[in-house]
């Protein structure tokens, strides 16, 4: 709408625009003149509180503000601004969770390192494609090495992980494990052979019949006792495979969703040139499944990001749980409107951003050629 | 079984559940021959040559394919794959490839040729069904007609001895028929062996060696187009041909 609107240069054009379609009858008068009051009345207090009459790292008394008996809304009941000293004192928590202040930079490497590991998989024209790729397969070991450390560096358990690299690292991992999983659980499903169709069928159904919750706790309480003794499988990798799983189950969905949209004639046409089963699958059938599949694949990666802040329920303390923390802490408490508003924003740059890609990725496959 | 005969085909059954879709049927195709197969829907004659590079399994009977049975056996099915050709009637081209990706694809990952020889041979056979100023569309661009011939050029590319036409016309406008059937004439005249089901009954007396009708999962007449046309023996023929000839 505000694109439509700076595009219309010459004021009659506006007026007429405006006329057309925001005041073309009374109805439409009356709910477009309560829309501009509730913005009207929401964006100012919503961007002073946010902004405006917001503390930072001084109070309006110019004190550097070291706890909540500081911020000017706690001195000063007439103050209403946010207090977002809270999150800059604890920066560093909300980032890294318990991780060693002077390791941190291992953890700022991998930060920095990751969107080119992740350039070449989400990007078809990127400078260096190839060197890009590499980098990519043996990204995974370095962040491994730097994260939890090795030879040479100080091993850093993994309870001392927290924050957005906690939510970071069950979310862009879990969901890149989960993706190749997933492929193989809907073309299993799919499938001829009634070991591989039922054993597919079963993970599906179990896990999508199951709340997160339960999986989670599955996996945090249940799995040890499966294993044999000694074997203790890390806190935060038990997280992980249970949102590998959850994800792979959905996103298995979501493809199978896009197999079944490929007429049969095309693998029939496949299967006629000689072409194997996966060669067929991968060649034919899979980039044209997935293209359709594109939107429900993100729409599940995006609701798996989010999940993963259920992991504060056994004891991991992602991006929510920090801050659930934060506010359990005496000396910030009843701060919870800024924590939240903080993790919301976080949660909705991510999300959103994964739903610009997807918009972007549809159209390029549109224009890519015309089905 | 004479080392001539490419097809063979001997009392094959097939049902879909219930449905007896084949009863007994024997054919066999000598090399260099072109059948033409006709009959009503559900007659059965697609499932036929559908059953011949495997598409369909059928379940009594034998199939041999260049002396080799068809069975359940994944390494007979990939041979005789590789020595048949098929052209559909919906075309079936992959939608996300160019036209000259379309047809070096098998070429590639059957074959293993190298990707430049592969292209190469993709724009010769496109030379050949007259549209190598396409090579770089997509399917979703051409006319019926050129996909058709795309479909054609594709199969071509993994250099079949056998070409199995499941209705190539069926599916397109009228004035694009033409097209189709002129490549298909050269490739006859080019001696390939070829079974065709089709309706076109100008195209059946130019090419066919023979003709066969099938009603009802049977084969009800084999005769050459001269007989088959002018002196059809069944009556089931007799009315099928005038209802197609004279509507």
């Amino acid at each position: 709408m505000l694109m439509r609107l700076l595009n219309v240069s010459n004021f009659s054009v506006a007026k007429k625009w405006v006329h057309k379609n925001l005041f073309s009858s009374w109805a439409s008068a009356l709910i477009t003149i309560f829309c501009f009051y509730i913005i009207l009345k929401i964006i100012p207090a919503g961007l002073d509180w946010l902004l405006f009459s917001a503390d930072f790292v001084y109070n309006f008394r110019g004190e550097q503000i070291i706890d909540r008996t500081f911020c000017s809304k706690v001195i000063e009941p007439g103050q209403h601004g946010a207090c977002w000293a809270i999150i800059i004192v604890r920066w560093n928590q909300f980032m890294y969770g318990f991780y060693p202040v002077e390791e941190i930079w291992r953890v700022n490497i991998v930060f920095a390192l990751t969107p080119f590991a992740l350039l070449p998989l989400f990007f078809d024209k990127v400078i260096f494609k190839k060197q890009l790729i590499y980098f990519t397969f043996i990204f995974p070991f370095i962040a491994y090495y730097l994260l939890y450390g090795g030879p040479g560096l100080t091993e850093i358990s993994t309870s001392k992980w927290g924050g957005l690299l906690v939510t970071l690292f069950l979310g862009v991992t879990g969901i890149i494990i989960a993706f190749p999983f997933s492929i193989l659980l809907a073309l299993g499903r799919r499938s001829k052979m009634p070991v591989i169709k039922s054993v597919s069928v079963i993970f599906i159904e179990c896990i999508r019949g199951v709340p997160l919750i339960t999986i989670l706790f599955f996996g945090n309480i249940m799995l040890p006792l499966f294993l044999p003794d000694g074997v203790n499988v890390d806190n935060l990798l038990r997280g992980l495979v249970a949102m590998t799983f959850f994800a792979a189950a959905y996103m298995a969905e979501a493809i199978r969703g896009g197999l079944q949209a490929i007429p049969n004639g095309q693998l029939e046409a496949a299967r006629a040139l000689g072409l194997s089963y996966w060669q067929s699958t991968i060649q034919i059938v899979l980039p044209q499944a997935l293209r359709i599949s594109i939107p429900a694949i993100v729409n599940s990666a995006i609701g798996v990001l989010k999940d993963t802040s259920l992991v504060l329920i056994v004891g991991l303390f992602d991006l929510l749980g920090i801050g659930r923390a934060a506010l359990a802490d005496m000396n910030w408490m009843k701060l919870s409107h800024e924590v939240y508003a903080f993790v919301a924003i976080i949660f909705f740059i991510l999300c959103f951003s994964m739903s610009r890609y997807s918009l972007y990725l549809e159209k390029k496959l549109k224009t890519d050629n015309s089905i | 079984m004479s080392s001539n005969q490419v097809i063979v085909l001997e009392k094959v059954n097939k049902w879909y559940d219930d449905f007896h879709v084949l009863k007994d049927i024997d054919l066999s195709v000598t090399k260099g021959e072109k059948i033409v197969i006709c009959g009503p829907s559900g007659s059965g004659k697609s499932t036929m040559i559908r059953c011949i590079n495997r598409l369909e399994a059928h379940q009594k009977g034998k199939i041999f394919v260049n002396g080799t049975k068809l069975t359940n056996d994944l390494k007979n099915i990939d041979i005789i794959r590789k020595d048949v050709g098929m052209v559909f009637q919906q075309f079936n081209l992959f939608p996300h490839l160019s036209v000259l990706d379309n047809i070096s694809l098998a070429p590639i990952w059957v074959k293993k040729t190298a990707k430049k020889e592969a292209e190469e041979l993709a724009m010769a056979y496109l030379e050949k069904v007259k549209i190598p100023e396409q090579a770089l569309k997509f399917p979703g661009q051409l006319s019926g007609g050129q996909q058709q011939r795309v479909a054609i050029a594709r199969s071509l590319a993994m250099n079949p001895q056998i070409m199995l036409f499941d209705e190539p016309t069926s599916a397109l406008d009228p004035e694009m028929i033409k097209e189709v059937l002129d490549v298909m004439i050269q490739l006859a005249e080019e001696g390939m062996t070829m079974l065709v089901v089709t309706h076109e009954m100008g195209f059946a007396k130019t090419v066919a060696d023979q003709m066969i009708f099938m009603d009802e999962g049977k084969i009800v007449e084999q005769a050459s187009p001269k007989d088959f046309f002018t002196n059809p023996k069944s009556d089931r023929t007799k009315l099928f041909l005038s209802q197609i000839l004279n509507h």
